[in-house]
């Protein structure tokens, strides 16, 4: 006979670990990163192998200082150094990017209590210290695909598309729509190329890592914003969606399990008031860009969002009703 | 009080235990507005200080004259007056730190520090201790500004003491050879660095700030050891509070309660 083992609920577990996620999550990203190593050379692997390294060692230093058991199994260091690397031009000195890894992990994540307890998304926190501590290292891109055709002597500069967008204009001068697709434009390593982005994020919606729909809100506010921004400039709509960080930002940002809401309705929140401080900020601030400050608001916002999106616990009554009778009874 | 005072005491409680920046987060306003450089939080520490220990001086003389409804008015009184005295002294002398400091110098009137401490202390204790209470909060004040104000210039201009000749003007011409601080952007960019412009802009203000509060915390309070109690004669609402109307808090001032 089986012996009856008794022990305290749960009793069913998910199988599910964190570096199993965090796995998932890194080889999500594996395509993003071929692709910008085609297309800004070598140096792009570079960044990102010095990003991963600084934050790992950042994250080990932190801990072992701060007495804590050691957190570097759990691969979330390696995440946040990837996605602060596919987050900065290539051609940013290494020095700036241990800066901005070891202000995302200590800083960030760290200060905080470590992974789960972060306030905002530890690579948007550094990529955002570092855009304004270093303006005009953080802003200077490479042209795509100049590294093979000089062989890699001469980085050429280019501006990215969304600084020369405007509604209804004329799109001559920017890349073909099939060119953003691909990533062949001018912006950060990793969030040029939509096609890889795409592919990770089918990646991890298979694999129950993230649910869609905090991508699919966060993209069609900002899509269904400039259509009308646009007077229905469809082809303005498009370039706008594959411009920036904004798949990059939607896909592997706003989704971080600790900063983003737990349930539907939350998420849908969440992700609509990413997509429209997102749109305001390309329309109408001095800013080109602002998928990373707008995610980082919304962030800050979360734990507002989650206390007015609270799930009723079944056969509970409305908060309302209980708020009279304790203001009756009392 | 229930432990004995003295005087050795009053005045290093400013420094750590009861920091005003640091452990009682009052003054954060200029605090967080001129660190931007070492010189400036100098000046502005100096300038505290002495309004401070001479505002707790006359608050301390007059606290049994003034009525207790309308302390607040009189206490800001005393210390536009000191502070009225200072800024006319800093135009006159130090120009170049009125400039710098710009609406900071004159806001000291509403200084949470000094109003703070004019209604916790001086309001309640003889002239000898509040005047020893003022300057070790004001050197304890001027401390943690100098501390995040070194940490954000070296780190966020990439000077150290930068225009301190504008201070030293007080001494006379070039002091010290005229030496007017240390510069280390020319070295920085030999070897490919730049500051992190962050530090010098409020927000990373605010990550020294942070830093600094906690680094103060652990040295009061230590690992293991219970939290220090801050006591009801640092607290500025101490008049107003519901402890003291149960009789639980220290130092209870009766007449402010009733």
């Amino acid at each position: 006979m089986k012996k009856l083992t008794v022990s305290a609920s749960p009793h069913v577990r998910s199988p599910k670990t964190v570096p199993g996620i965090m796995l998932d999550v890194i080889i999500a990203l594996v395509p993003a990163l071929i692709a910008s190593v085609v297309l800004f050379g070598f140096r792009s692997l570079l960044v990102t192998a010095v990003c991963v390294v600084s934050c790992i060692a950042s994250e080990y230093i932190a801990r072992k200082i701060m007495k804590r058991d050691n957190t570097i199994g759990d691969l979330s260091a390696i995440v946040t150094g990837m996605l602060l690397a596919f987050n900065l031009p290539v051609s940013i000195p290494l020095w700036m990017c241990v800066v901005g890894s070891v202000f995302a992990i200590v800083v960030v994540k760290q200060f905080f209590g470590g992974i789960g307890q972060n306030f905002v998304n530890p690579a948007i926190g550094g990529r955002i210290m570092m855009l304004v501590s270093f303006a005009s290292a953080m802003t200077d891109w490479t042209a795509p695909l100049e590294w093979f055709k000089n062989g890699g002597i001469d980085a050429m500069s280019t501006a990215t598309p969304l600084a020369s967008l405007t509604a209804n204009g004329d799109y001559s001068s920017l890349p073909s729509l099939l060119d953003m697709f691909l990533g062949v434009r001018g912006g950060c390593l990793g969030e040029t190329c939509a096609l890889a982005l795409i592919l990770g994020g089918i990646y991890l919606v298979a694999r129950r890592v993230i649910k869609p729909v905090i991508p699919l809100c966060f993209i069609g506010t900002v899509a269904v914003i400039m259509l009308i921004a646009g007077k229905g400039d469809f082809e303005f709509m498009l370039y706008e969606v594959l411009s920036g960080g904004l798949l990059i930002g939607a896909i592997f940002m706003a989704t971080d399990y600790a900063t983003s809401p737990l349930t539907t309705k939350g998420k849908i929140i969440f992700a609509v008031g990413c997509g429209v401080i997102t749109s305001v900020i390309r329309l109408f601030a001095n800013l080109p860009e602002g998928v990373s400050y707008s995610i980082i608001i919304m962030n800050i916002l979360v734990p507002h969002i989650e206390s007015i999106t609270r799930p009723r616990p079944f056969g509970a009554e409305k908060e309302k009703k209980e708020k009279k009778k304790e203001e009756a009874a009392s | 009080m229930a432990e004995k005072k003295s005087l050795g005491k009053e005045f290093t409680k400013g420094l750590i235990k009861e920091n005003p920046v640091l452990r009682l987060v009052l003054g954060t306003c200029p605090t967080l507005a001129v660190t931007t450089s070492v010189t400036n939080a100098i000046g502005m520490g100096v300038a505290a200080t002495i309004v401070l220990v001479c505002s707790n001086i006359v608050i301390s003389l007059l606290r049994k004259v003034i009525p207790s409804k309308v302390r607040i008015p009189a206490y800001i009184v005393v210390i536009a007056a000191f502070v009225t005295i200072v800024q006319m002294l800093v135009k006159a002398f130090v120009p170049a730190l009125d400039t710098a400091l710009g609406a900071f110098l004159p806001l000291i009137v509403v200084n949470c520090i000094i109003l703070g401490r004019a209604e916790a202390f001086a309001s309640k204790n003889t002239v000898l201790y509040s005047a020893v209470d003022g300057l070790g909060m004001g050197v304890g004040f001027t401390a943690a500004l100098c501390m995040m104000g070194t940490v954000r210039e070296i780190l966020g201009a990439g000077t150290f003491l930068a225009g301190i000749q504008d201070l030293l003007v007080l001494f006379g011409d070039n002091v010290f050879g005229g030496w007017n601080g240390l510069d280390f952007n020319n070295a920085l960019s030999t070897i490919g660095l730049q500051p992190i412009t962050i530090f010098i802009l409020p927000a990373g203000g605010f990550f020294v700030f942070g830093i600094l509060m906690a680094t103060a915390n652990r040295i009061a309070e230590g690992r293991g050891k219970p939290k220090a109690e801050l006591g009801c004669t640092s607290c500025p609402m101490a008049g107003h509070c519901n402890k003291n109307k149960d009789e639980k808090c220290e130092g209870t001032d009766k007449e402010a309660t009733a």
